[in-house]
């Protein structure tokens, strides 16, 4: 099995969004960065398959250098090597993909492409469904369960009621959202392997944006004035009385 | 011009969709794969032959855009929503905005972080795929008008070669998150997989649903399907109770759809408190149990 798994770096946003003076992103001075959760699940997944089945786990990333951080966790987590497209600008979803899909082209053939449903920044929705659709591969979205067997891949998605199952046959595109395991904490040697392993990096340059971004706004409804109903165990009978006017208790 | 909205039956995102839609143009015709009631001018329901298979529906939408040449596509924020739109915009190498909250002209607003930052942004194409974000828009409820046509595209193996082959439905046998009146929910500050028995014996009391943060999901004491989040389940209650929860926005993108959220947190200055409308102050492990005693109090007399 060879498997490609894209993943973008995204900073841990914490309890408020303060914009950086032009509007333009996020003010991120003083926060740490990530594997967009989504995608640290589908790096868990491919390893797993990897660590059963045998093969390779590539991984890929469009961002600034910083994000060679999330490659390296990537490959602490097990992935074998990882290909980094340097930009320090952010990409609409459009040009993401047709970045993508020339750096997937080289190393073709995969058996699975992995992507996250949604990036957890930008949430666009559709990276992995434009790649699917460029190499002519079927593609499952969302899922929540995965099982790679005989070249099909049984793919579970979360519906209200219950799960619906795709069965598709391999070579395959799926988008996959958290949930769909729970990531290994790295070990130190992991750590340590993840920093002698391989990363091809190659400066790209961005087209015009089809949905070009002009401002980001942070919107109303922060700083809500909540009413206090006590301190500790006192506040129960307050907290009740509300419950009761909420028709709730 | 017309405007192209994708129907889900028995679904409050599909009516909000159709308000965008009637936001962009008085002449909205809706496309649904079963049947469905709108409140659009024309509804065009298209056999997909079998079980349901997005990439199906969206060569139906991209035949139906071929024969209305609308101005645009509305998809309703859903995860179907958003997966057949974007499977139209691969189709048509177009540009796709999700999540959108507002239309001026060529510009859009759209959700980013699960909506706790919102983009404006300016869509260059002459036919506009946008998903409508969920409760940005009122649902549209006048039923009366829509004529029905069924149509029956013309699909490509490809078309129909990813469908539902099983569905599997949960037998939760307590209150699912997505439906639940009440939310008790943990973080942090519950501090163990068992501290939060306090938290499932005020949920019994109010036939509330338990949920967490995604702290504690990634601590492995309450499963995935408990989180309540940007990457996990998005309530709506009357009341949402977060216990030990300091509002980081990927918690706030999950909850913010509760119509009252009371705070249980030990430290005054949680950011939980800035979206909270009623606060206690202390520790959750001896005001929780209170709240139940005074409820079984209360109920006694």
């Amino acid at each position: 099995m060879k498997i490609l798994v894209a993943v973008k770096r995204v900073p841990i946003t914490g309890g408020k969004m303060v914009l950086t003076e032009d509007a333009q992103a996020i003010q991120t001075r003083h926060l740490g960065f990530t594997i967009s959760p989504h995608e640290e699940c589908g790096v868990e997944e491919a390893v797993r398959i990897v660590e059963a089945q045998g093969g390779e786990v590539v991984v890929l990333t469009l961002g600034p250098a910083e994000a060679e951080e999330q490659l390296r966790e990537s490959m602490a987590l097990g992935a074998d090597r990882a290909i980094h497209l340097v930009s320090d600008e952010e990409w609409d979803a459009q040009a993401t993909a047709s970045a993508l899909l020339e750096a997937i082209r080289v190393e073709q053939p995969f058996d699975l492409l992995v992507f996250g449903n949604e990036s957890a920044d930008a949430g666009n929705y559709q990276v992995g469904i434009r790649i699917a659709y460029a190499l002519g591969l079927p593609v499952v979205t969302g899922l929540k369960g995965l099982t790679v067997l005989d070249g099909r891949a049984r793919c579970e998605q979360e519906v209200t009621g219950g799960r619906d199952v795709y069965d598709v046959p391999l070579p395959a595109v799926v988008t996959v959202r958290e949930g769909l395991n729970l990531p290994r904490y790295p070990s130190v040697p992991a750590k340590l392997r993840a920093n002698r392993k391989p990363v091809d990096a190659r400066p790209v340059e961005r087209p015009p944006s089809k949905l070009e971004k002009l401002r980001l706004v942070v919107p109303e409804g922060q700083g809500k004035q909540a009413e206090i109903l006590g301190r500790g165990a006192e506040a129960a009978p307050a907290v009740v009385e509300v419950m009761q006017r909420l028709g709730v208790a | 011009m017309s405007v192209l909205v994708l129907i889900e039956p028995n679904d409050e995102l599909s009516l909000q969709a159709v308000t965008l839609g009637r936001i962009l143009d008085s002449d909205v015709h809706g496309l649904s794969v079963e049947p469905a009631q709108a409140p659009v001018d024309v509804l065009h329901v298209a056999e997909l032959g079998g079980t349901y298979a997005p990439a199906a529906w969206a060569a139906a939408t991209v035949q139906l855009v071929e024969r209305l040449a609308p101005s645009a596509v509305v998809a309703p924020g859903s995860d179907r929503g958003n997966d057949v739109l974007a499977h139209v915009a691969a189709r048509l190498d177009l540009p796709m905005a999700a999540n959108v909250t507002e239309v001026r002209g060529e510009e859009v607003t759209r959700q980013r972080w699960g909506g706790t930052l919102l983009e404006e942004a300016r869509l260059h194409a002459d036919l506009k795929l946008l998903s409508a974000a969920p409760f940005a828009f009122a649902a549209s409820d006048d039923a009366s008008r829509a004529r029905v046509e069924t149509f029956v595209p013309n699909f490509t193996p490809a078309d129909t070669a990813v469908r539902v082959v099983e569905s599997i439905s949960a037998s939760t046998g307590g209150v699912s998150l997505a439906d639940a009146k009440v939310v008790v929910s943990g973080g942090r500050g519950v501090g163990s997989s068992e501290g939060f028995a306090i938290l499932e014996e005020l949920a019994a009391l109010l036939e509330a649903a338990v949920g967490c943060s995604r702290v504690v999901t990634s601590a492995g004491w309450r499963p995935h399907t408990d989180q309540v989040g940007q990457t996990g389940t998005k309530v709506s209650p009357d009341l949402y109770i977060a216990c030990g929860i300091s509002g980081a926005t990927q918690h706030i993108a999950g909850c913010k759809g509760a119509k009252k959220l009371l705070a249980i947190n030990a430290d005054p200055e949680a950011t939980i408190f800035g979206h909270a409308d009623y606060a206690v102050i202390g520790d959750l492990h001896e005001i929780v149990p209170a709240i139940s005693a005074e409820l079984r109090k209360a109920r006694a007399t």
